[in-house]
């Protein structure tokens, strides 16, 4: 009777195993929540990593390494002077209100994005754009007023995906796109709920429902991922807690990188900074890994240079700066700068805030002064970014493909150097990739043996996820978390 | 009593004006615009003018309080600038979570303090009252977020009774929220539950010592008797006047405690809402806090007069 029962049980489990059906929901932390969903009108990073490439799409979109696919568009033509994009809209794409996607709303889109009371955060991306007409409806015809190198790649950017004119105005509550994913609900303060959209034009996504969670204190979100609450946190907030993580086979820890260059920015209008000796004497005087390690526990990549490390056209030039404060004395004694006292401006970050009191220990040791100043994000923008009412400040520019702030005469650091501004300026309108690269050389070159400003390290991402998950992004080419590919393996 | 009231609803309403201007304008002169924030880096200059007026911040100081004041009396509290959706639905959703877990966390501590407090006084130099002393000095010394943590870490990730934090919303069940809000509010009410056991103590020893108490006992009544007779009643208006004060405290203080449980709570509304600059949440929040607290105040002075007849006459 026992055997036949234990038998019994054993074929009641083998029949059991594969019916239980494999997970198809997954809880995703965020530290901060993003003010509102329409990342065609904020900056917050939040709006792009609930967003992208869910909800919205573009004509184009980011893979998990930062190439540029088709998105909305399946194809395009380009003409033979680099000024006239045609692109193919794939058929069938509905929003999730059930309105057809068509070229009217790309038209719609991109005119928005670049009127005049645009409350776009990355008006440049469309800066190029002459005229956009609806050639037919599954045709767009893009005019630009000169060649653009990066115009593909700026249509992949969360900033340009494609809107209905019918729900544009309630996109910021109640977002409605085209993506694998449609909005559910948002219940402020704690979560925003997505559901696999059935209409989908694509493959269908694994995954049937997502919820993302705003846990911004690190030890709560050590509690919610260790009791199981939240399956995937991406960018998690307590980086001292990732080796407990790593030993427990429950969970895999994900590193990943960023487009975040993680800089000591110097205001060249200050006159002792103007002096390419200081610069480069503050720039011998650095310890990066002292800095990685003492303000990010390790994670992180050293740069010399304004480029991401995992961009197949970066250049090591971490050299030009090597740790040396011998040579950091002896520039600051030839430039007659031996008691120099610098005011040092720290946003909230931790790599700012940690990596500050590191940069400044290493400062004095070689005879600089400084005077530490915390700031929040919102008086940082104020005060540093517009005001220009700083030495220096660290600060990681997340935005990817941006070495061409360095040719903004204007921009915060106020670097003004009309070789570097060639370069960039030719840059724009090269399109042939050998030329790109070539030309992306000279840049990182320039920068760096100018020594504009000291360049530390890249931002590293660094995730946990529940270990049975697969097809969370890596790295963060753009601030997203795309769950079209994302799955539970039991 | 009446006479009582008014005064106290005429010294509340100056209150409420002087606490208006405080407010606005101190919260408007904090550095950091709204807009420039919300675009960030890459925004143009052209673009951050779009947004202020888009959000009326181009409009002089002046004219933006008399729209705030104006607004607020009429039931208006404006629309925040992040969120882009009007400020009382947000502060109700926020409410329907801090107001909850504030009561939840009165009861238990109130629960739990009375009769400690009593049994304490009753059997005032017996090692049970060293005992609760010990303990209670305990309760007030442990800071809440730690004992919040620790029992995250018994009960939520050891036993897995509890999630970590979190709340499922109103519409998904009574029970399911209820749950959701017992941790922080037993992190939240242990430290209030020792200093209102400590003040319950001392309040009925020293009733006990009146002359009335021995009359009391003299015409026949039990120990028992006397005490909730005369010396809770006598005793009451210290310790009501605690649990107004710790009500006010808990509505606006659980930041911490929402911090650590992940609440979409006010307190956390405030906090990223200041971050952000978001500055017309931050001000309405700050009033209607404000408002409360002084409401619960009001309250108390009637309390005092219904369980103290003398306080109606003396006003």
């Amino acid at each position: 009777m026992l055997g036949r029962l234990k038998l019994g049980l054993a074929v009641l489990a083998m029949v059991a195993t594969p019916a239980l059906a494999q997970r198809a929901d997954i809880s995703v932390g965020l530290v901060l929540e993003p003010p509102n969903l329409d990342p065609t009108s904020g900056a917050a990073a939040a709006i792009r990593e609930v967003t992208y490439s869910n909800i919205y799409e573009g004509l184009t979109r980011f893979g998990p390494d930062g190439s540029v696919n088709p998105g909305l568009a399946h194809d395009w033509d380009i003409s033979e002077d680099g000024t006239v994009y045609t692109f193919h809209l794939r058929e069938g794409v509905q929003f999730h209100d059930g309105t057809p996607l068509t070229a009217d709303d790309v038209v719609f889109t991109l005119d928005r994005a670049r009127d005049e009371d645009s409350t776009n955060a990355q008006k440049q991306l469309f800066a190029a754009i002459d005229t956009v007409t609806a050639v037919d409806p599954l045709t767009v015809e893009v005019t630009l007023t000169q060649p653009q190198g990066a115009f593909l790649f700026n249509m992949a950017w969360g900033d340009a995906v494609i809107m209905s004119p019918e729900s544009v105005e309630t996109n910021a509550t109640n977002p409605v796109g085209t993506g694998a994913f449609r909005f559910v609900r948002w219940v402020q303060g704690d979560r925003v709920e997505l559901e696999r959209n059935p209409d989908y034009w694509g493959e269908a996504p694994a995954l049937e429902r997502a919820t993302f969670r705003f846990i911004s204190d690190p030890s709560a979100a050590f509690a919610a991922m260790m009791a199981g609450d939240i399956d995937a946190f991406p960018n998690f907030p307590a980086p001292e807690t990732l080796a407990q993580f790593e030993a427990d086979p429950r969970f895999s820890v994900i590193v990943g990188s960023t487009e975040g260059e993680t800089i000591l920015s110097m205001n060249h209008q200050n006159e002792a900074l103007s002096d390419i000796r200081v610069r480069q004497a503050i720039s011998h005087a650095i310890n990066r890994q002292d800095i990685i390690d003492g303000a990010m526990f390790g994670y992180g990549t050293p740069i010399g240079t304004h480029f991401a490390p995992h961009n197949p056209d970066y250049l090591d030039l971490t050299d030009n700066s090597a740790h040396d404060p011998e040579a950091a004395r002896a520039l600051l004694a030839e430039a007659g700068h031996e008691n120099l006292t610098l005011r040092l401006m720290l946003p909230p970050p931790t790599y700012a805030r940690r990596g500050g009191e590191i940069v400044a220990s290493q400062l004095r040791d070689v005879g600089i002064r400084t005077e530490i100043t915390n700031l929040e994000w919102a008086q940082w923008l104020e005060q540093v970014f517009r005001g220009k009412d700083f030495d220096l400040t660290i600060i990681s520019h997340t935005e990817p493909m941006d070495i061409e702030i360095y040719s903004r005469p204007d921009y915060y650091f106020q670097y003004d150097s009309a070789e570097l501004q060639a370069i960039i300026a030719e840059l724009d309108e090269t399109t042939d990739p050998e030329a790109r690269t070539e030309l992306l050389h000279r840049a990182q070159r320039h920068i760096s043996e100018d020594y504009v400003v000291g360049f530390l390290f890249q931002l590293a991402k660094t995730g946990v996820a529940n270990a049975d998950i697969e097809g969370l992004w890596e790295n963060a080419p753009v601030p997203a978390n795309d769950l079209t590919g994302v799955r539970w393996t039991q | 009593m009446l006479r009582f009231a008014l005064q106290r609803l005429v010294s509340l309403t100056i209150s409420l004006i002087v606490a208006s201007m405080v407010i606005f304008f101190v919260i408007e002169v904090i550095p950091g615009d709204p807009a420039a924030y919300m675009l960030g880096m890459n925004a143009q200059p052209e673009t951050i003018a779009a947004l202020r007026r888009d959000l009326g911040l181009d409009q002089a100081l002046f004219t933006r309080y008399l729209g705030w004041i104006g607004g607020m009396l009429t039931g208006d509290f404006g629309t925040s600038y992040t969120y882009r959706v009007p400020v009382s639905e947000l502060v109700l959703a926020r409410m329907g979570v801090s107001l909850p877990l504030t009561v939840y966390a009165l009861v238990l501590s109130t629960l739990i303090a009375f009769p400690v407090g009593l049994i304490a006084a009753a059997r005032r130099g017996s090692g049970l009252d060293a005992g609760i002393m010990g303990a209670t000095q305990l309760g007030i010394a442990v800071p809440n977020f730690w004992f919040a943590m620790l029992l995250v870490l018994f009960f939520s990730i050891t036993l897995q009774w509890f999630s970590a934090g979190g709340f499922p919303g109103w519409d998904r069940g009574f029970w399911v929220n209820i749950k959701a809000l017992t941790l922080p509010a037993v992190a939240l009410a242990l430290p209030q539950a020792s200093i209102l056991a400590r003040v319950m103590r001392s309040a009925v020893i020293e009733t006990l010592g009146q002359d009335y108490i021995r009359t009391a006992r003299a015409k026949g009544l039990s120990a028992r008797q006397t005490v909730v007779r005369h010396a809770l009643r006598n005793a009451l208006i210290p310790v009501l006047t605690i649990i107004g004060l710790q009500f006010s405290f808990l509505l606006a203080g659980g930041i911490i405690i929402e911090n650590v449980f992940f609440l979409p709570g006010l307190g956390r509304l405030i906090f990223q809402a200041i971050t952000q600059r978001d500055l017309i949440v931050v001000e309405s929040v700050v009033m209607l806090l404000v408002f409360a607290v002084i409401l619960v105040t009001f309250l108390v002075d009637l309390a005092y007069a219904a369980a103290d007849p003398r306080l109606r006459r003396r006003a």
